[in-house]
């Protein structure tokens, strides 16, 4: 809504191509990226002129890397919003650019609106005057989604959490307040040690939602999954397996159709993501190619690895060279032909892997129900397996928990240097309308109320 | 043609009513040089106080000093004529410092009667108006009752609780105005006809009882502060007599005599229509909401030097005489308390603030303002506050100059008369520092800062205290310079001074302005240990404030800034929003209604949502482009 300030989202479809755009835009974009991108040459981004590809990594406030990106650096005005914009094309697959994208919000940039680039490029001038209704139906049309959103199941279990959080804030607040607007009138004294507790606890809350975020978004997108094995190891038949088990899912997302790329399985209730289901398919089909450099190419845009061996032969070389691939990942180890006669068994590979080993025969489709328990117990972790219903969503709702932490934190600072009521009530105020953008709403009557349903105030 | 009816003067501006929004109306348009009509139906109760003998506390206070940096009277006149004051909040962070004074009400009136009428360019005239006249949507004029016309270009309303007033007190009910005046009976109906919407407020006083009457060795005594302080930018009253106030409580008997007698409360019995204000409660209205509290607190406040009444704070009431007297003797210290005045309530009509444009001009009728409690606020300082703005605007009409708009981050009055045109209100609307978004630049020390300057570009602000506002800048502004060029060393010396003046030592070259950051420096030690210039108080005070809490205040002026960017957005007059697309139906339909001035006004609407507001801005710059074609 406020141009000026800086703004940020991934510009690509999901899980569509090899490379994740970032796009950066706003005063302080160079700023942004110049904080989470290191150019290879070992020179300053702002070094390079406008126009320009830089070829570096994404680094985090450690320093460690997490991607190997190009950085295009377009100055104000040559770029689609004619704003500064910096567009950051990273290459490791969906975990990486989201990680990348949590980046540029912490270095000050903040989660774009949807439709926002557009609705910024129309108003400084870039599009022209006939594209001013698409972009205000764009605009328009965003709300009707986001509410047709907001009466969802899950939406509506996180709302209420987020209402929940808000009302112990207003508590609060409306107790500061009306010390301060009625110092004359019988408002008992505020207590810091009690707006401690309250605060310490929505921070709680807002921690352990923040851990749900990674299940929100599994639920919401789809588990990213790879099946792979070397050749006639049965994936063709787990895929079918898990095609058949639980009636496959044609989402609306643009570009994923059946049999293009992607199938989408429901294994309890978890929307699985299988990538490069033709390939598989195709190996099974005619000729049996399907290899290690296959694999490894899945292994990398995959959250979740499902390795198939082979329970009746010995392992190969090409095994191990699998073991070796999802070695640190999120893998299961699927033991496939149990029904046959055994050459090798679980010991043997539980000797070399880490990951959970779960026998299964997709000939009689034993161990799919393990299979799936497991796959559950991946995706909801934690504690929050109990509260079903209250996730995180996407990027954007995490950004705005983690600011509002953020300032309930600097309310604590506040209170620790006996600032007095007045920051206090700034620093809860600021948390209050920043959860207030997750339900939204953010008009200040709400304070107002508070004070004299609880409080007998006046002359 | 009746005789009666004849062109009796012409004025540039006329405004209607003499109460605290009208006085301030009044003088602004003459002081900036319009000839101006001040119409009263009472010459003896101009700026009367009918309420509480109070002026000021949170964001009221700051109301008043805004005001009086704008060039209003309030302010001064209080400074001239209050018997106690009290810095209220202190400790509670700079911004929520609230002066509160207790008036010498009769005192008051009358010094600002004097005022008025030593105005160069103000006529005040005991006049009762009935009618607006009103041709082509434009003001023309007012009649009064008795037929003749005064003829101008521009009317402020400010017709307080005195249209169709109705007092009440327990069964017994009069059409009248507060404290036995007149109501005027038929201004409402013209404006009715003249196309505006009406509301119907009520509010209540408390009993006064006989000072001679109270046992004050059974309350507690409520002394004002020992250090002088004034209202007013211009004051310099150094010393003053403060008279003391008294605290007492309710109780359970207190409580069962109203539970008793609540069926003949006026509010319980359908008398009552008006909504009052939940802020103002009566009493019987907080043991009925709050059932749970054993006591509830009762502040005896003097109404003046030179009378013995004493006004109840706290005791509100409309309940039937014999009710309020027995009631009223179950308190410790009023057991013989002899009522002088009852407790009322009174109904009246006010409009709905939502048909104002900022400026508190109507946006039907050209050239007709409306001010104080008849947009549906309540206190004097609300009054007053849009008295200023409405008297200023009106001159500004007459000049055709830029009206003055204050913004929501310049000062409460921007809030207060931002929250009226803007939300609309359902119930009597007082002040809140809590409806402010941005307190902590408002504060009441800036408030010259923020106010003295737009003051004087439309011409209240005279010569005295512009020069008194620049030396005072001035001096801040040197004052910030040396302390932001002047470092000390970590040197044996400096050391020994810091450790004695009990300042935490420092490491590398630090200048006085990065020490006084630190919450346990004061300017006064730094001047006692290094001998730094002396600086006159309120220059200390805002030197101080800007460089402690600079981190919370820059983050306020970005959040300021980014608003701004919606506020000078601003939306055509004569916008059809049927022709705008995309926008929401609710949305679509609350524009309308409120018609903003711009899209940060827009926003702020309830029912107008984000996209709305992308929308419309997507929209003006497509205008704006077909324009330039």
């Amino acid at each position: 809504m406020q141009q000026g300030d800086t703004i940020s989202a991934i510009a690509t479809a999901m899980g569509e191509g090899g490379i994740g755009i970032i796009r950066v835009s706003g005063e302080r974009a160079i700023e942004v990226a110049t904080a989470v991108f290191r150019p290879a040459s070992g020179r300053k981004l702002t070094d390079y002129g406008t126009q320009r590809a830089v070829y570096g990594r994404i680094v985090d406030e450690t320093g460690a890397v997490v991607d190997e990106a190009v950085a295009l650096l377009m100055q104000a005005p040559h770029s689609y919003t004619k704003e500064d914009v910096v567009e950051l094309q990273c290459h490791g697959g969906i975990m990486p650019l989201r990680r990348t994208l949590q980046l540029t919000y912490q270095a000050g940039a903040r989660p774009a609106e949807r439709g926002e680039f557009t609705k910024r490029a129309f108003l400084n001038g870039r599009l022209d005057l006939s594209q001013a209704q698409a972009v205000m139906d764009i605009i328009g049309a965003r709300t009707e989604r986001s509410l047709s959103m907001a009466t969802g199941h899950l939406a509506g279990h996180f709302s209420a959490e987020i209402q929940t959080m808000r009302h112990t804030i207003l508590g609060q607040i409306a107790h500061l307040e009306a010390a301060i607007d009625f110092p004359e009138d019988e408002v008992d004294d505020v207590v810091t040690k009690d707006v401690i507790e309250n605060v310490v606890d929505v921070r709680n809350k807002i921690r352990r939602l923040l851990c749900t975020a990674h299940t929100g978004r599994i639920l919401r997108e789809g588990l990213m999954t790879a099946i792979i094995g070397k050749p006639n190891v049965g994936k063709s038949s787990l895929l079918n397996a898990l095609l058949r088990e639980e009636r496959a899912i044609v989402t609306d997302i643009p570009g994923t159709t059946r049999d293009s790329i992607e199938e989408y399985a429901n294994v309890g209730g978890v929307p699985l993501r299988i990538i490069d289901t033709a390939g598989i398919r195709a190996t099974d089909d005619v000729v049996e190619q399907i290899g290690v450099d296959k694999a490894r190419a899945y292994v990398d845009q995959a959250a979740l690895i499902l390795a198939l061996f082979d329970a009746s032969r010995e392992l190969t070389a090409e095994d191990e060279e699998i073991l070796s691939l999802v070695d640190g990942r999120e893998a299961l180890i699927l033991l496939n032909k149990s029904d046959l006669e055994p050459v090798l068994d679980v010991q043997q590979l539980k000797a070399k892997t880490c990951s959970e080993i779960i026998p299964v025969s997709t000939v009689n489709e034993d161990g799919l129900e393990a299979l799936t328990q497991a796959i559950m117990a991946k995706v909801y972790t934690g504690d929050m397996s109990n509260d079903e219903g209250t996730f995180v969503n996407d990027e954007r709702q995490a950004e705005i928990l983690r600011r509002a932490d953020e300032h309930l934190a600097a309310c604590l600072r506040t209170i620790e240097a006996e600032m007095g009521l007045d920051f206090i009530s700034i620093d809860l105020r600021s948390a209050w309308e920043k959860l207030g953008e997750l339900t939204g709403e953010t008009v200040g009557e709400d304070i107002i109320d508070e004070i004299f349903s609880k409080f007998c105030i006046g002359k | 043609m009746d005789k009666n009816v004849f062109v009796a003067d012409r004025y540039d501006v006329i405004v209607v009513g003499a109460g605290h929004a009208g006085v301030e109306a009044a003088l602004a348009a003459a002081r900036i040089g319009c000839r101006t009509l001040l119409a009263t139906l009472s010459m003896d109760n101009i700026a009367m106080m009918p309420c509480n003998p109070s002026v000021g506390g949170p964001a009221k206070g700051h109301l008043v000093r805004e005001l009086d940096a704008l060039g209003g009277e309030m302010g001064v006149n209080a400074d001239k004529t209050c018997i106690q004051f009290r810095m209220l909040n202190t400790g509670k962070g700079p911004a929520v410092h609230a002066l509160r004074a207790q008036a010498d009400k009769k005192l008051y009136q009358f010094t600002m009667k004097e005022t008025c009428e030593n105005t160069e360019n103000l006529d005040v005239k005991q006049i009762l108006i009935d009618k607006l006249l009103v041709e082509d949507g434009k003001v023309t004029g007012v009649q009064v009752e008795t037929g003749e016309i005064y003829e101008s270009r521009a009317v402020v309303m400010a017709t307080g609780t005195y249209l169709k007033g109705r007092i009440i007190i327990g069964e017994h009910t009069y059409m009248g105005g507060p404290n036995g005046q007149r109501a005027a009976m038929r201004f409402s109906d013209s404006l009715i006809e003249a196309g505006i919407k009406l509301m119907r407020f009520k509010t209540g006083t408390p009993a006064r009882v006989d000072g001679r009457t109270l046992d004050y060795s059974k309350m507690e005594i409520q002394p004002g502060d020992d250090e002088c302080r004034n209202f007013s930018f211009m004051s310099d009253v150094k010393t003053r007599e403060q008279t003391p106030c008294w605290l007492t409580y309710t109780n359970e008997a207190t409580h069962k005599i109203l539970r008793d007698n609540m069926s003949r409360a006026p509010m319980a019995n359908g008398i009552i229509e008006g909504i009052g204000p939940r802020y103002c409660p009566s009493i019987e209205t907080k043991i009925l909401r709050f059932p749970d509290k054993e006591r509830h607190q009762l502040f005896l406040e003097p109404e003046g030097l030179h009378t013995n009444e004493v006004y109840v704070q706290g005791m509100s009431t409309s309940m039937p005489m014999d009710v309020q007297l027995d009631f009223l003797r179950t308190i410790p210290g009023l057991e013989h308390a002899r009522v002088m005045r009852a407790g009322y309530a009174i109904e009246y009509d006010c409009i709905d603030p939502t048909q104002l444009k900022p400026t508190l001009e109507f946006k039907v009728i050209k050239g007709f303002f409306s001010a104080g409690q008849a947009n549906g606020t309540s206190g004097y300082e609300e009054a007053a506050a849009q008295g200023i703005v409405a008297g200023i605007n009106a001159a500004m009409f007459i000049k055709e100059e830029e009206p003055l708009v204050l913004k929501r981050s310049d000062a409460y009055i921007g809030v207060l008369i931002d929250d009226l045109v803007t939300k609309g209100t359902s119930e009597p609307y007082r002040i809140m520092t809590s409806r402010a978004e941005y307190r902590l630049l408002l504060r009441q020390d800036n408030a010259d800062q923020r106010l003295t300057p737009l003051g004087r570009r439309v011409g209240l602000v005279q010569n005295d205290r512009w020069e008194r506002f620049t030396q005072k800048q001035q001096a801040i502004q040197q004052a910030m310079e040396m302390l932001r060029k002047t470092s000390i060393n970590p040197s044996q010396d400096i050391k020994t001074k810091l450790a004695e003046a009990g300042i935490e030592p420092i490491r590398n070259a630090t200048s006085f302005y990065e020490l006084l950051r630190r919450p346990d420096v004061s300017y006064d030690k730094l001047q006692t240990a290094f001998g730094l210039p002396e600086l006159a108080d309120e220059v200390r005070q805002q030197v101080e404030i800007s460089i402690t809490y600079e981190g919370y205040i820059q983050k306020q002026l970005e959040q300021v800034e980014r608003m701004e960017k919606l506020e000078e957005k601003l939306l055509p007059e004569d916008i059809d929003y049927q022709q705008v697309p995309s926008l929401r139906d609710e949305g679509r339909e609350k524009l309308e209604k409120i018609r903003p001035r711009s899209v940060g006004q827009a926003s702020r609407i309830s029912g107008v949502s984000p996209a709305d507001v992308s929308v419309l801005l997507v929209w003006l710059e497509q205008q704006r482009r077909m324009k330039e074609k």
